[in-house]
């Protein structure tokens, strides 16, 4: 049995912490298994030990204050060792590679951006940032790859994201963690991290179905996308936005939300105004048509596609989802 | 039964813990509508647009006449506990009879609505009428309004048997002094059940209709 | 003689006919019934674990197929949460003994008491029902969509039976909290009220403000369920998630629920096999019910890696920290006890022992989960079955069996046998330790949980889990032998064989079924050993004259 291997400096910082808790624990169980001990010797019935009833009020206000306090500050200090390396999960850098997965009733599906797709299998180079876009077709799956130390819930009609540098080549298994039906314990897959040279060798080796980015150009023109909304190529009438907004600049672009603060355009929020027809249907009024629904047209493989094209039209824009976009951490 | 003892040793005693008893089960109840009402919270801020969509369809005409129906009842039943203060039989009976008859013109004038919505299939499902962008909010609108108005009805229902078994009691026991503590407890169930469509009638007639 | 009229008077034997047992509202009598029924449903669960753990000695799985062992572990899950766990102490123990504690005759409600028995039995049948005639593989959480579309299981009858039990919670709680305001005998302060009473106190809160949520939440699934549309629904732009935050609100104060009364019952048995008052009683009294506070603000700790918000995760963490933080003031108020004490190592007090190390593992290995950042490596996978297994099994029915050996004499009046129970008490700490310690391993290398098979890399640390269950088992079974032999060959009991303080202890062994014959007055703080020393000495003395 070989221990767990760390295939990434997050890994690393994750099991750090887990030592640093290992470490805490183990010094209170010593005190509690070694007070408890302790006190069964010496006052056992039988002992030498007098019995004292006397009321030890004063003592007790200083010994609870003090083990409350001690244990307050500690955990404290926890909290905030452990808040500091969750928080950066949500901050993928910029130019992250993006690879959507999405999980099925009992199988993972991956699609990359140069369009090729395999089952169960995850290629990654190493040394580079990777972002996966998460998504499921039916119920809630859970994405985990242990020698990361990272996973995340894999909803339905959504996408979620978790990112990673792979320092470490060799092949690694992931699971579904989620239990999603009884085929749960079927739905793992394997990842293999690639130096960047055996990377290239395999993204060339694998037949690709022309780039996502094209497959996405050609549902936007076929689904009718391209009747209404603005994407730059086609149009004559570029600045024409009285039907629909544009769609140039928009990935990476801050528009008001549905409670009026502004939010940032990111996939996870084009995937959604696919779905719903259009956002924050408040914002809706100034446009001469309403956005139909596209749930139940187009599936999560042409969603990916989608979104991969429209955040081709904004070439400038840092491809981090959610919290703004940061500059990539070291050496992570 | 032989060893049936009671913990009490007055009859105040009793009642005093009845009361309390009561106040903890409507504190329990809140909880039961606070999770169903998280549901409004959420979708009618993320589904702002359908969720308005289905409140547009809901009947306000018969909704209103239901809230007036359902304050009149509780009104009606407050004569009741006044009643059994000065123990005065009749009144009680009558004034039971009264607001569980109005509660019976609600359910009656609910399940009218019902009948209504079902024929302009507005029950979610694959038949459902608002077609458009919005059907989805407009859907799990209607999930809350089956659901709600369903589990208000039920309320109502024990509400109803409470108070016809508090006139069957108050006509039989003849012989004794009235014991006003049943009949304060079911009126106390009583508020409860028209405070929850308080709430409800305007979340699902009112807000958002234009 | 005198044994014989006290045994006429005695509630267990006036008047035995069936009937007077199912109609009976004698809160003693309720205890048994529910301690009958819960103890059915510890070994049907018992069976479902057994047959887990047999599975998982293969990779590729010895004997079920995927689909059974996805019904076993939901079975194992339902039963034991809502059928044991939940329910155990409080219906049992507590239905015994609050008002015996109170200095009380019954409980506020004896029929609601009655009543809320049959609630539990339906509920019971219920859900055995569903989970026999063609079974559930959803886990015991339900999670949506999974529980709404994508089962063929019989998600109505389970659903309903949970829901109905969620009633029986519910009536139970109300009648102790009603009872422990309004039936307190003269002189009972709140002040002076064992540690028990605040811990079921405490818990009956959780009850009533908890259940109701739980029991929304299943309405919505199950008319989810029912008519394939509803308010979860994520092809109508319904939130899932919605689910998990309300089935969480319910369930993870269900925790406290499960853990509680079990802290309740170890200061009980610790302070009276130390001989010693407890060591900063009003710290143990209001951590009981700060736990149950804050507890209802953790749910969230489940759903760091669900997909929920940065700010609610950074903020459900923060509290979980924080809840721990009373549980924590309980293990060292314990240890302060022992502290001066005169200690005997009677089996209650090996449970009791065996509940402050294992819990003491259980709440340590929570902090990892509360930890946001190890909580994304960790949390579904064994690490967390481990974790709450230390807590429920090693701590919750540790607990359950100290509660046990200890008011055993005055439930029954029969002693058990002492070497039997160490023995016992023994085997459950060992075994269980074998059982679960591997787990913790298995989770840190990523094994998740509900895999029916599983990659041949985890074996040789299953294999050793399923040998701890095996001794787990037998450490279950035997007391459930020696029990038996003691109600027909135990030796009779004194009416309080441990020189205990508690109000239960000054009637006789069995109570008769008003419990007191003369109404109790308490004049003494609870755990005031001195006084109870005293009278020792001054009715020892009075014994040549009598």
């Amino acid at each position: 049995m070989s221990w767990l291997p760390e295939a990434s400096a997050h890994a690393t910082r994750i099991d750090i912490l887990l030592a640093g808790l290992l470490l805490i624990s183990l010094a209170v169980l010593g005190l509690v298994f070694g007070l408890m001990t302790i006190n069964i010797i010496r006052f056992r019935v039988g002992s030498r030990v007098p019995l004292s009833h006397e009321a030890v009020v004063h003592k007790s206000w200083r010994f609870e204050i003090g083990w409350t306090s001690a244990t307050l500050v500690i955990f404290f200090l926890l909290f905030l060792w452990a808040a500091r390396l969750y928080v950066v999960g949500f901050q993928p850098p910029s130019g992250a590679i993006q690879i959507y997965v999405t999980g099925k009733q009992w199988m993972w599906k991956v699609q990359y951006p140069g369009g090729q797709r395999e089952i169960n299998m995850l290629h990654v180079p190493m040394g580079r940032a990777v972002q996966l876009l998460l998504t499921s077709e039916d119920v809630i799956h859970d994405f985990s790859i242990p020698v990361l130390r990272i996973k995340h819930d894999v909803l339905p009609g959504r996408y979620q994201s978790i990112w990673f540098v792979a320092t470490r080549s060799g092949q690694f298994r992931f699971y579904c963690t989620q239990f999603c039906g009884i085929g749960h314990s079927r739905m793992t897959g394997t990842l293999v991290v690639l130096n960047s040279t055996d990377y290239a060798d395999w993204l060339d080796h694998t037949p690709a179905s022309g780039s996502l980015a094209t497959t996405g150009e050609m549902l936007f023109i076929r689904n009718g996308c391209s009747g209404c909304h603005v994407s730059g190529r086609y149009a004559s009438d570029a600045r024409d936005t009285s039907r629909a907004p544009s769609m140039v600049g928009l990935y990476g672009s801050m528009v008001p939300g549905p409670d009026g603060r502004p939010i940032r355009v990111d996939s996870a929020f084009l995937h959604d105004a696919i779905l719903h027809g259009g956002p924050a249907r408040s914002q809706q009024g100034n446009y001469s048509t309403e956005m139909p629904s596209f749930r139940g047209v187009l599936g999560e493989d042409d969603l990916a596609a989608l979104v991969a094209y429209l955040q081709t039209l904004s070439p400038s824009a840092s491809s981090g989802m959610g919290v703004d976009a940061v500059t990539p951490r070291e050496g992570n | 039964m032989p060893d049936h003892i009671t913990p009490y040793d007055t009859a105040l005693h009793r009642d005093e813990s009845a009361v309390s008893g009561m106040w903890l089960f409507l504190a329990s109840e809140i909880l039961l509508f606070g999770g169903l009402f998280l549901i409004v919270l959420v979708y009618s801020h993320t589904h702002a647009a359908g969720w308005n969509a289905g409140v547009r369809h809901t009947s306000l005409m018969i909704g209103s006449i239901n809230t007036v129906v359902l304050l009149s009842s509780s009104a009606v039943f407050t004569l009741a506990v006044e009643a059994a203060r000065t123990g005065d039989r009749r009144r009680i009976i009558h004034a039971g009879l009264g607001a569980a008859g109005l509660g019976m013109v609600f359910l009656m004038l609910k399940s009218w609505e019902w009948h209504l919505e079902f024929e302009e299939h507005l029950f979610p499902g694959t038949n459902f009428s608002i077609s458009g962008p919005n059907d989805g909010g407009a859907q799990l609108f209607y999930s809350f309004y089956f659901i709600s108005t369903a589990l208000h009805g039920l309320h109502m229902l024990v509400g109803i048997g409470l108070i016809l078994w508090i006139c069957d009691r108050t006509r039989r026991q003849t012989g004794r002094e009235i014991s006003t503590i049943p009949v304060d407890i079911v009126g106390l169930y009583w508020s409860f059940v028209d405070l929850v469509w308080i709430v409800l009638f305007p979340v699902l007639y009112l807000i958002g209709r234009n | 003689m005198a044994l014989t009229a006290d045994r006429e008077r005695s509630y267990l034997w006036q008047d035995g006919t069936v009937r007077s047992w199912l109609l009976t509202t004698d809160h003693k009598r309720i205890a048994l019934l529910y301690m009958a029924s819960i103890t059915v449903f510890f070994i049907l669960g018992g069976i479902g674990a057994a047959l887990i753990r047999m599975q998982l000695v293969m990779p590729t799985g010895a004997i079920l197929s995927d689909e059974t062992y996805g019904r076993m572990f939901t079975m194992h899950g339902i039963v034991m949460v809502w059928l044991f766990l939940v329910p155990s102490i409080p219906v049992t123990l507590g239905n015994f003994l609050v008002p015996l504690m109170l200095g009380a005759r019954d409980l506020a409600f004896p029929r609601l008491n009655l009543i809320s028995w049959y609630l539990f039995v339906m509920a019971g049948l219920l859900v055995v029902y569903g989970l026999f005639r063609g079974g559930l593989e959803t886990g015991w959480t339900f999670y949506t969509p999974l529980s709404t579309d994508y089962t063929q299981g019989r998600v109505l009858p389970v659903v309903a039976g949970v829901f109905l039990s969620g009633f029986s919670s519910i009536a139970t709680g109300l009648n102790f909290i009603i009872s422990i305001h309004q039936l307190r005998a003269s002189g009972m302060t709140w002040y002076r009220l064992p540690l028990m009473l605040w811990a079921l106190y405490a818990t009956s809160v959780i009850f009533v403000l908890a259940t109701p949520v739980l029991s929304i939440t299943l309405v919505l699934l199950a008319f989810e369920h029912f008519f394939r549309v509803g308010v979860f629904d994520p092809t109508l732009g319904g939130d899932p998630l919605l689910f998990q935050h309300l089935f969480w609100f319910y369930s993870h104060p269900a925790v406290y629920i499960m853990i509680l009364p079990g802290m309740g019952v170890v200061s009980e048995v610790v302070s009276t096999f130390c001989h010693k008052q407890v060591f900063g009683y009003r710290f143990v009294a209001w951590s009981s019910i700060s736990i149950a506070a804050i507890g209802f603000l953790v749910w969230g700790h489940h759903m760091f890696v669900a997909g929920t918000s940065l700010y609610a995760a950074v903020v459900f963490s923060m509290l979980s920290f924080l809840v721990s933080v009373p549980s924590a003031i309980k293990v060292f108020n314990w240890l302060g006890t022992m502290h001066g004490g005169a200690i005997r190592l009677d089996a209650p007090m090996l449970y009791a022992m065996g509940f402050i190390g294992l819990f003491t593992v259980g709440g340590l290995t929570g902090l990892f989960l509360a930890s946001l950042a190890s909580d994304v490596h960790l949390t579904q996978t064994y690490f967390v079955v481990a974790h709450f297994h230390y807590i429920m099994v090693g701590g919750m029915v540790s607990a359950y069996f100290a509660g046990l050996h200890y008011w055993w004499p005055k439930i029954t009046g029969r002693m058990y046998p002492e070497m039997w129970g160490r023995t016992a008490a023994a085997l459950l700490f060992f075994g269980f330790n074998l059982t679960f310690f591997p787990q913790f391993l298995l989770g840190y290398e990523g094994m998740p949980r509900r895999y029916a098979t599983y990659p041949a890399q985890f074996q040789v640390l299953n294999v050793l889990s399923s040998a701890g269950a095996s001794i787990l088992a037998l450490a279950y079974i035997l007391p459930l032998i020696y029990f038996a032999w003691s109600l027909l060959r135990g030796a009779r009991a004194t009416d309080n064989p441990w020189q205990a303080t508690g109000l239960e202890w000054r009637t006789s062994s069995p109570p008769p079924t008003e419990n007191f014959v003369h109404p109790p007055v308490v004049t003494h703080d609870a755990y005031d050993y001195a006084a109870l020393d005293q009278a020792n000495i001054a009715a020892r003395q009075e014994v040549p004259h009598a």
